[in-house]
């Protein structure tokens, strides 16, 4: 059991938040593996742990060849100890054991049993080495890696190589790489080998490896594909050979024509990103202006209700419920919306419902409530922003191609938006709230005169409106900071959105975020991005020029009331 | 003409008006100079500077009541004008720095410290205080004329035009912000030396600026009187009241609203112009949606369609401000909040409004 | 600025056919309900023509097309037979000779119904004339005309806002009087009033009649027996009826329209 230990350990060092599902997966076949072939390990263990042991030996000479056995047995439970001493972590007791010092430097465990040991009751002295061990340490690490049973160790080996390349290793990658099944790691081997090929004499191996960097079409090769280009004071070629340059070239213009379909699909993603935290933060906008032509200014500070709604369930599950810390945003989901619909509800009963049919009076009330309660707020949690953490599963997120991380958390508000717009369109479509709420919003008078309690309808409206907006808190706590200003900085945004929506229809909302989402993100690296939001504000007065009510607006006799 | 003015009031508010026009320009000055220090009567030399700055607050008030009092058009945009024209002035002023700055550079010192070069083109010009002027009356009403054109031809009207200005210097203010805009980012301009030659710091500099402010205001004032007690003016009111009647009527009403719009801004870049050397410094939080939002308050508490109200309310709320800041910096953006809340519930004429229901005998005419 | 006011004589309206208003194939629709469906109608200088029809039958949708507030899919509207209304803003419609009283009475609540009339009176109408300009003698007399033709002399010095209901929509009246329109368009005239303060409003109607066209929307069927020549029945957006009171009072169509069937 042994080498479980120790792998285990190793594997959560490493860990790297992308691959989590692999190393689940990972793990899972370890523990199978753990199980089934304990007996074969063990006879190879006496080999290994003799070897494993002669690292703390004296002799440099003989640390040497027990670092290249070590390399050559393929053992991965050999890895932590290798590596700690190449980082100057792994020291010796008097009695000969191997200890492994933790990144502080405060803990240490054995090499051998990974029993945590107490560092104050040993004699430790480090090994010795110098440049010639640390050689054959570097190939041996690399080779274990390499021959890694673990995809993710052998693709984070590969590209540690193709960033520091060491020719040692190249014949090691190349009998890999004949091994290798996994594409990823595979392409990585490839790029290692064309970049230790590109420096080479041979004019075959150059354009073999032009040939392979055009193919995968790596960003990292573009500096020194460009240099290949590249001219002397007098205007000559640095690179004499004309085929070499062309093949240069055609990579060039490969990795560029990559790359920039690789921006083109970050940005359709950060837009749909975008556009989804818009719409979230705009749709209770939507419903309160939309259907009630109540124009809240306060509306931003319920989003920073939901976002401190959030900010507070995590502190109670932190204190009371730490086992269960993780499920705190699920927790919040009804609370944030809770709280958010209730003071929304106050507000609509105290204030807003003497203002009815006085949209710039509204306005101006609004604000003064928004001004009062970022005060609160202030008076109450602080100035400074708040941490609200993000939950295991929402951490990190998934890296899709080269360099375009997708962060769960982004992709987690995605699908959240989906399902509080279907939420919101079915309550206000299929119930019989819904049809009361429209009939309102369609002619109060004659509503009221049907028996349905307009008060009534207009408090639960307010309050749907206000609770997706505290929704809408509770999801950009998921990305962003939380402080008494959180709602200011989506006010303007938001009623851009429904601005260019038109109001009283839930698609234009959504066609509206979205929108003005994808134009926001794919304008930014063409100018900028507080150009970019001046552009999207010009052509939204351009739009309106042509469409006055909006995109989806309501015409005839409607429009005027 | 003379007679045309004379008129704009009767003989009773004209007294007012120069009472309070001698008090301000003439009591505060020889109290300031000949009345010894330890005295209470005596009135100290930074007073002129803080009640120049209400001044100019109140040529704001006085820009906004023209557009959301008499017109009914609520611009959540004023700042922009107002710091349009305080750019202009704070540019001038940074030019008149010479190599007086930190950096005894001929440049500014941000773009010295920004590693520029050269002045960037939209610098030029600034050197000479008649293109300055020229730049400051003209700019703020080129721009406003520019975006009303847009804005009033395709009707927007309402809360629809009140967040498409809020989103006009919502952007301005970001674009500002930036160091690349070349007007000194986040700190915008300031350490200002003299103007026209005269040092900022003078006591008598700064005298001449206040009472160059309180001129200004009472032209000011005086114009915007003549506009609102013209026909225009009824046509302004009747455009709040019922726009549609006003074009079957046979108005061109977008004609008169940009012709407000437009005067509005260029009365609040003069205000923008005068309040920065008397401040001593201008930056893009002047174009805070907070601050134009605020502005309305000014006229709100005054009383809307109301010039006089108007004044009184820049002063109030700003009186107010300095004092909390002072004493309860906490509860300022309480009692503001409360204000907008309290006054829109049930003082919507302001103060004018709750005097006129004291003495009938002045007709009110804010909205109903 | 150009003022508005300035082409008001070289543009008058060319009735030489003894038509002042062209209705033809006017179609609206607003999200596929059609408003208007090929609406055909002509309107005789200086006729009184009162316009009937159930509700959603057009009447509303074809003022607003007439002055210039909705702009038509299909078909002309010609004032005369020189001005396309349909190219035309509300304003320029108002110049051309054509006034309008809304259905619910929209005058200048907080200005005094002198100031009202003054604002509305035939006059030129630019920014430049409106800052400098002052009530000449004459048209202090035609607006104390008017006022004693609408009956409003004793309260010229109130606010419109303390006006009754009916002073109201005569003070509208009053005011498309002032700007002395070749066409008046005038949305239930007697809505909300009084039996007393109705004859009164016939009374005015009818005075007008001749020296101006006037096209008049109206519900109340008395009334309408009491001021029309000739009555217009619309439905479903297009003219269903078209002749003397008692004659379209008994055609079938009308009353099956009406009733029901």
């Amino acid at each position: 059991m042994t080498t479980t230990s120790t792998l285990y350990k190793y594997q959560k060092l490493k860990i790297e938040p992308k691959s989590r599902k692999r190393f689940i997966r990972f793990f899972g076949f370890f523990l199978l593996l753990a199980a089934g072939l304990l007996p074969l390990s063990l006879v190879e263990a006496n080999d290994f742990e003799s070897a494993l042991k002669d690292l703390g030996n004296k002799s440099r000479s003989k640390i040497k060849i027990a670092v290249k056995l070590l390399g050559d047995m393929g053992n991965p439970a050999a890895l932590p100890a290798l590596e700690a001493l190449r980082n100057k972590r792994l020291q010796i007791s008097e009695g000969g054991a191997l200890i492994i010092l933790d990144e502080s430097g405060d803990q240490g465990h054995d090499a051998l049993s990974g029993k945590q040991v107490d560092l104050n009751s040993l004699e430790l002295r480090k090994p010795r080495i110098n440049n010639s061990v640390r050689r054959v340490l570097s190939v041996a690490i690399g080779k274990l890696q390499l021959t890694s049973d673990d995809s993710d160790v052998r693709l984070a080996a590969a590209k540690e190589l193709l960033k520091r390349p060491s020719s040692g290793l190249v014949v090691l990658v190349e009998n890999a790489l004949a091994k290798e099944s996994d594409d990823e790691v595979r392409e990585i081997f490839l790029l290692v080998l064309a970049k230790e090929g590109l420096n080479s004499d041979d004019k075959k191996k150059r354009l073999q490896s032009l040939k392979t960097i055009k193919e995968i079409g790596n960003n990292d090769f573009k500096t020194d594909l460009e240099a290949l280009l590249g001219k002397d004071e007098k205007g000559e070629f640095l690179e004499k050979d004309p085929t070499i340059r062309k093949s240069a070239s055609q990579a060039i213009s490969s990795i560029e024509r990559r790359q920039f379909f690789i921006n083109q699909a970050a940005n359709l993603f950060y837009g749909l990103s975008l556009g989804s935290i818009l719409l979230l933060a705009a749709l209770g906008l939507a419903i309160t202006f939309g259907l009630m032509g109540v124009i809240n200014m306060a509306h931003g500070e319920m989003l920073m209700i939901g976002a401190y709604s959030t900010f507070v369930v995590q502190n109670l599950f932190k204190e009371y419920l730490p086992g269960f810390f993780d499920w705190y945003l699920v927790a919040a989901i009804p609370i944030a919306f809770t709280v958010s619909a209730i003071i929304g509800i106050i507000l609509e009963r105290s204030v807003i419902r003497h203002l009815y049919g006085r949209p710039l009076e509204t306005l101006l009330a609004t604000w003064g409530i928004s001004l009062i309660l970022i005060q609160s707020v202030r008076l109450v949690f602080g100035v400074q922003n708040v941490e609200v953490a993000n939950p295991y599963y929402l951490a990190g997120g998934v890296e899709v191609m080269n360099g375009v991380v997708l962060p769960y958390s982004r992709i987690a508000i995605i699908i959240f938006v989906v399902f509080v717009v279907i939420s919101v369109w079915t309550l206000l479509q299929k119930t019989s709230l819904g049809l009361q709420v429209r009939a309102v919003t369609q002619n109060r008078g004659m509503a009221s005169c049907m028996g349905i309690s307009t008060h009534k309808v207009d408090m639960y409206t307010f309050g749907l409106g206000s609770g997706v907006a505290g929704l809408g808190g509770l999801a950009l706590s998921q990305i962003g900071n939380v402080g008494p200003e959180l709602g200011q900085l989506y006010i303007v945004d938001s009623f851009m959105v429904v601005v260019l929506g038109g109001v009283g229809k839930i698609a234009g909302t959504v066609v509206g975020a979205l929108g003005l989402g994808f134009v926001n993100k794919f304008l930014e690296p063409i100018a900028g991005a507080v150009l970019g939001k001046i552009i999207v504000l010009v052509l939204i007065i351009a739009l309106i020029q042509k469409r006055p009510q909006g995109l989806f607006a309501l015409k005839g006799r409607m429009a005027d009331n | 003409m003379i007679k045309k003015i004379a008129t704009l009031h009767s003989l009773k508010g004209w007294l007012i008006a120069f009472g309070l026009l001698g008090i301000a320009m003439v009591l505060l000055p020889l109290l300031n100079i000949f009345v010894p220090e330890e005295s209470v009567l005596h009135v100290p030399d930074y007073m002129f500077s803080l009640l120049g700055k209400y001044l100019c607050y109140a040529l704001v008030a006085l820009a906004v009541d023209l557009i959301w009092g008499y017109t009914g058009i609520l611009s959540l945009g004023h700042g922009v004008f107002f710091s349009m024209g305080g750019y202009a002035m704070g540019m001038y002023l940074m030019r008149s720095i010479g190599k007086e700055g930190v950096y005894k550079n001929d440049l500014p010192d941000f773009m010295v410290f920004l590693d520029w070069k050269e002045l960037p083109w939209y610098w030029y010009g600034f050197d000479y205080f008649a293109f300055t002027l020229l730049v400051i009356l003209i700019l703020p009403g080129l721009f406003a004329f520019t975006f009303g054109y847009f804005a009033f031809k395709s009707r927007i009207k309402g809360v629809y035009f009140a967040i498409i200005t809020q989103a006009m210097t919502y952007a301005l203010m970001l674009l500002f912000f930036r160091n690349e805009t070349g007007f000194g980012g986040n700190n915008g301009l300031t350490d200002f030396k003299r103007i026209l030659g005269y040092s900022l710091q003078e006591p008598s500099t700064k005298m001449s600026l206040y009472i160059i402010t309180i001129i200004v205001l009472f032209l000011s004032y005086v114009l915007s009187r003549y506009v609102v007690q013209s026909k225009l003016g009824r046509v302004l009111t009747a455009i709040r009241d019922a726009e549609s009647r006003v074009m079957f009527s046979g108005y061109n009403t977008l004609h008169y609203k940009l012709f407000v719009w437009t005067l509005s801004a260029f009365l609040c870049g003069i205000a923008g112009a005068l309040y920065v050397p008397q401040v001593g410094i201008i930056n893009p939080s002047e174009m805070q949606p907070s601050n134009s939002i605020e502005m309305a308050i000014w006229v709100a508490v005054g009383g809307r369609g109301t010039l006089s109200g108007a004044l009184v309310g820049a002063g109030l709320v700003n009186g107010a401000k300095s004092w909390f800041t002072v004493a309860a910096p906490d509860y300022w953006l309480y009692f503001l909040g409360t204000l907008f809340i309290v006054l829109t519930l049930f003082f919507p004429k302001g103060l004018v409004g709750v005097f006129s229901r004291f003495s009938s005998k002045d007709k009110a005419r804010g909205p109903s | 600025m150009d003022s508005p006011g300035a082409h008001i004589k070289d543009d008058s309206v060319d009735a030489t056919h003894g038509c002042i208003l062209y209705i033809e194939g006017l179609t609206v629709s607003f999200d596929g309900f059609k408003a208007l469906d090929d609406l055909n109608l002509y309107i005789d200088d200086g006729e009184l023509r009162c316009i009937i029809g159930p509700n959603g039958a057009g009447k509303t949708t074809m003022m607003d097309v007439i002055t210039g507030k909705t702009r038509p899919d299909r078909g002309t509207v010609f004032f005369g037979q020189n001005h396309d209304l349909t190219e035309m803003t509300e304003y320029e419609i108002s110049h051309a000779g054509i006034g309008r009283k809304f259905q619910k009475p929209t005058v200048f609540l907080n200005h005094t119904v002198f100031e009202n009339l003054e604002l509305a009176l035939h006059a030129k109408k630019g920014i430049w004339q409106s800052l400098t300009k002052s009530l000449t003698g004459e048209q202090r007399d035609t607006i104390e005309k008017d006022l004693e033709t609408i009956g409003l002399k004793e309260q010229k010095n109130l606010p419109a806002g303390l006006l009754s209901h009916g002073q109201k929509q005569w003070l509208e009246i009053g005011m498309l009087l002032a700007q002395n329109p070749r066409l008046l368009l005038i949305d239930e005239p007697v809505a909300g009033m009084t039996h007393q303060e109705t004859e009164h409003t016939a009374e005015l109607l009818k005075s007008l009649a001749g020296k101006h066209s006037v096209v008049v929307v109206e519900h109340e069927m008395d009334f309408i027996r009491s001021i029309a020549n000739r009555v217009t029945v619309l439905h479903e957006g297009h003219v269903l009826a078209d002749g003397k009171m008692d004659e379209v009072q008994n055609d079938p169509k009308v009353i099956e329209v009406y009733l029901g069937s």
